[in-house]
């Protein structure tokens, strides 16, 4: 070290407890420990990195004044969702999500970690309970992963590669899905209804076939609507052998049917909703959950934490259950991965549903669809709006038609951040059937002064 | 504190499962009401929904009042070994070290947690600036061309360098023909599982009497099916394959991309670049090496970097500065598409940002001399203990982290080292990482210490490793039921991969058990 302050994060830095540490090995200088590297390749010079700022006042100013550009939820409107969503974080949620003996743990095993894994294994059974299903896997990185994920679990179970998914899926998941699954399977898309934005049944039954390992569908759709003709699409998807992949917003699930009602096979969704801020997307974790089939545990891709009785009467103890299905044992011969992926997610996923309790998940998912109803109508009622655009049924997202009001929804929004809100995601560019629509997303957080606020906007905007 | 933690216990609450706590009727939270004049002027948008769409099975979370739920989960936390709580040297090959609480309190704030990773550009200046300038950082830091921070783990990073090398040769109309990956036992099992899910073959090429493969041993595998090579160097050993810079350019002659896995680059911060060493691709751990925390198994980020010709293959969007601001570029054609939703885990950037910002090129330098210092120190220290070896030649010099060897003890005792692995946590430290698939060290154990660990954290250590060693010689028999004084006792294995008893939610084990 150049620095005669020894660095905070680096004990060892202070010269005479390196020299009395370089005595004990018995060697000269730490280069001495570099000899097995080449010379050819040894970096000569020093990087050319800015200057340290090394003082933590300093420091956080630093970064605190880069970061005080974004403008964020708090204090502006936000109504954009699509596939990351401003839900309200209870206060114990925050409490938990910074206790550093979480934040600080890795892959310790259950003597030093008992507490992360029993977190983990009340995560997998409190989900289990709201999607009801029977196993529930630790986080994938997102709901796209855990789509992933489940589709080639769905080849592999059922000797087949094709996956019929909906047209009306996320151009960003539907990116990952195209890179991920085609080594093995093929996507075939399923038409919308037009008017709805649901899955098209006649095309699904047209394009079914005895090669279809999965058909997969979002409840609620990527533009928002409850998908009413779930029960139909699993009957399809069974009727031919093939099985329902449901990928479902959790924060649903006290009001809206579950997919093991309608007979899913495997579901999918993301936590982020469960007590877990935005994050710039950095909040997102998926999940995989199922039923307790050992075959299609078989071809889990990712960790499942299993309880079992301690040797101790009452007490119990936790690992990982069939771990050489995983990729860490399979090695080259995996036909999926798995590795770190978003487990304090879970953990505060868990720490959100006891809070809620199965009464306070019934209130949010009544409020939520209480006030997104709201908005819908009042923007509905600003002339040139279409609002609902589509005739179904939705829960917190609702696609709203700008396109005979002569502006684009690009323009507008950028009215609407002038005014601080940040209007729906621009579906103009991925949905060209829908004309100049938005995705406009409304939650708990958003309050009727909040709503009228934008209605007022966008009637300004407008005239 | 040299000696080692005698009268240490656990942190031993015996906490219920949460879903048999509470009683009917006690609330967590309440959840905010519709405004009455909301609900004057809609209809109860539940009338609408058919019956069969409305949840008709009864929801059987938990009733639980909100101190209650706090203190399970505070005490759960107790029952956790994080970094926080002990100088865990014990993950090896992990790079477990400190998370500077400054980079959690700049996180703690709207402009981090409350942002939506589809506002307008104009809106996320701040993050798109971090990333910009934590990428011109990557680039010096590796000798690389550009990067990417979506990928949200070393095994996601991992598998997007073997997604990059796939749109390469298909680009060149070659994917059908470069349809292998070679890499070696000692390189982390990403480093063949990924390639494996993208489509490629594996060939594993075993360690040489060095302990690391021989550069013969890649010539004879290579042809005009090579797609490339994925490795990490230094491997788990922590022995540095000398013979990379060739690997390297005979895997490029024969029309193959190299892949540098930077897993275990804590001791080579300026001393070696993957760039400079000519590797294609490489990935860097910034939930590890760049201090950002762990967070009990993620969030993580993969920094993925590429040479300039592997530029446009880069997932999307990447960032830009178009000289009044920064942007996010999605026009791109040749790109992979996307591997991870949105930006990837943006919060763990700016960590990684804020640590390289605290140290700049100088303290880089001494995190990497401070860890491969203490590294051998270590590995000093312990080989005086009675039964325990170094595999391979000793006289060389491991980098970060050393994979030891207890074949003498478990011979001389009978003992496993799972058994002494066990045993460390009636120190309050972390049992050790044996070793990973395929276990080719006999009775292994892997340790990596880091710059975090103090000259008496490592003292520490190795008395309680001595320790350990004097207990199995003295009474073989009092470690096989180890550890006695931590937050769990051993566990019957049979129960958690048998259907009959597994059960990965409280209702599994409830119907199995009852």
């Amino acid at each position: 070290m150049k620095q005669n302050k020894s660095d905070p994060f680096i004990p060892n830095s202070v010269p005479s407890i390196r020299d009395k540490m370089l005595d004990a090995i018995g060697i000269k200088s730490v280069e001495d420990i570099y000899a097995s590297i080449p010379n050819e390749i040894r970096f000569g010079g020093a990087l050319n990195l800015p200057s340290p700022i090394r003082s933590e006042s300093r420091l956080r100013k630093h970064v605190e004044q880069i970061l005080s550009k974004n403008r964020n939820a708090q204090d502006n409107i936000n109504f954009l969702g699509a596939g990351c969503w401003q839900h309200y974080v209870p206060a114990v949620c925050d409490e938990i999500a910074q206790r550093g003996e979480f934040v600080t743990a890795y892959g310790g095993g259950q003597f030093g970690d008992h507490g992360k894994w029993q977190a983990v294994f009340e995560f997998q059974s409190l989900l289990g309970e709201l999607i009801g299903m029977d196993v529930v896997s630790t986080p994938t990185y997102d709901w796209s992963a855990a789509a992933n994920s489940a589709l080639l679990m769905a080849c592999r179970y059922t000797g087949r590669n094709e996956i019929l998914v909906p047209e009306t899926i996320s151009a960003d998941r539907l990116l990952q899905m195209y890179n991920f699954v085609r080594p093995v399977a093929s996507i075939k898309k399923i038409k919308m209804v037009s008017n709805t934005g649901l899955m098209d049944t006649s095309d699904l039954r047209s394009k079914i076939s005895s090669a279809t390992a999965s058909v997969y569908f979002e409840n609620p759709t990527f533009l928002g609507a409850i998908e009413t003709g779930a029960y139909e699409i699993v009957d399809i998807a069974k009727s031919k052998g093939a099985l329902a992949t449901v990928g479902v917003d959790p924060i649903t699930l006290g009001v809206i049917s579950p997919p093991s009602e309608y007979g899913a096979d495997i579901v999918v969704g993301d936590i982020q909703p469960l007590g877990i801020h935005m994050y710039g997307g950095g909040g997102l974790g998926g999940f995989i959950a199922s039923n307790d089939n050992p075959e299609l545990i078989a071809e889990y891709n990712a960790l499942l934490v299993s309880i079992a009785p301690g040797l101790r009467p009452g007490e119990f103890g936790f690992d990982y259950s069939t771990f050489d299905r995983t990729s860490y044992e399979k090695r080259g011969l995996s036909p999926d991965y798995i590795g770190t992926t978003q487990w304090l997610w879970a953990i505060i996923a868990g720490v959100y549903l006891s809070l809620m309790g199965p009464v306070g998940m019934n209130e949010v998912g009544k409020t939520i669809m209480e006030r997104s109803s709201y908005a819908s109508k009042k923007l509905g009622n600003i002339p040139g709006i279409k609002s609902p655009s589509l005739s179904n049924l939705f829960f917190k997202e609702f696609v709203v038609d700008f396109s005979d009001t002569g502006k684009t929804v690009e323009e507008i929004n950028i009215d609407l951040l002038d005014r601080g809100v940040f209007g729906g995601f621009d579906l103009s560019s991925q949905f060209k059937c829908l004309g100049q629509s938005s995705l406009y997303c409304v939650t708990e957080v958003h309050t009727k002064d909040d709503i009228d606020f934008l209605t007022q906007s966008l009637k300004e905007i407008l005239t | 504190m040299t000696q080692p933690h005698d009268n240490y216990h656990a942190a031993r609450w015996n906490e219920p499962i949460i879903m048999e706590m509470g009683s009917e009727g006690q609330r967590g939270v309440l959840v905010d009401e519709t405004d009455q004049a909301i609900l004057e002027e809609i209809q109860n948008p539940l009338d609408s929904v058919p019956q069969n769409m409305l949840r008709s099975s009864k929801l059987k979370l938990p009733e639980i009042s909100q101190a209650h739920i706090l203190r399970h989960y505070t005490r759960l936390s107790q029952m956790t070994l994080g970094f926080d709580v002990t100088p865990d040297a014990s993950s090896g090959t992990c790079t477990m070290k400190y998370s500077p609480k400054v980079n959690e309190a700049i996180c703690r704030n709207a402009s981090v947690l409350d942002v939506h990773p589809l506002q307008n550009p104009s809106s996320l200046q701040g993050i798109l600036k971090i990333l910009f300038d934590f990428e011109q950082i990557m680039c010096e830091i590796s000798g690389m061309y550009k990067y990417s921070f979506q990928a949200s783990s070393g095994a996601q990073g991992i598998y997007t360098n073997a997604c990059l090398i796939r749109a390469y040769h298909e680009s060149n109309g070659e994917g059908k023909q470069r349809n292998e990956i070679i890499t070696t036992a000692f390189s982390h099992p990403a480093d063949a599982a990924t390639p494996s899910v993208a489509g490629f073959k594996v060939i594993t090429l075993m360690p040489g009497e060095n302990g690391y493969p021989d550069f013969q041993s890649l010539l004879s595998v290579l042809s005009e099916r090579t797609a490339g090579l994925m490795v990490t160097n230094p491997e788990d050993t922590g022995l540095f394959n000398p013979h990379i810079p060739d690997m390297v350019k005979a895997v490029q002659d024969a029309g193959g991309l190299c892949a540098y896995d930077q897993a275990n680059a804590n001791g080579l911060f300026g001393v070696v670049r993957a760039g400079d060493t000519g590797f294609d691709l490489c990935q860097f751990n910034l939930h590890k090496t760049f201090s950002a925390p762990h967070s009990a198994q993620g969030q993580g980020t993969a920094a993925v970097g590429v040479s300039e010709k592997l530029a446009k293959f880069l997932p999307t969007p990447v960032g830009d500065f178009n000289d009044t601001e920064y942007v996010l570029n999605y026009d791109r054609p040749d790109s992979i598409g996307k591997i991870r939703s949105f930006l990837g885990n943006v919060q763990t950037v700016i960590k990684a940002y804020s640590w390289v910002m605290s140290l700049g090129a100088d303290g880089l330098k001494s995190v990497s001399e401070t860890a491969v210092l203490n590294n051998n120190y270590l590995a000093t220290k312990l080989m005086q203990i009675k039964g325990l070896d170094l595999p391979w030649d000793n006289n060389v010099r491991r980098i970060e982290q050393v994979r030891y060897t207890w074949k003498q003890l478990c011979l001389d005792t009978g003992l496993t080292t799972s058994d002494l692995a066990r045993k460390m946590s009636d120190y309050g430290l972390q049992t050790y990482m044996e070793s990973h698939v395929p276990r080719l060290v006999d009775e292994p154990m892997t340790l990596e210490p880091t710059e975090s660990l103090s000259l008496d954290d490592l003292d520490a250590y190795v008395a309680v490793l001595k320790d350990i060693s004097a207990q199995a010689y003295s009474d073989p028999e009092s470690l096989k039921g180890a550890p006695y004084k931590s937050a769990s006792d051993q566990l019957p294995q049979n129960q958690f991969n048998d259907p009959e008893t597994w059960a990965m939610t409280w209702k599994a084990y409830k119907t199995k058990r009852e």
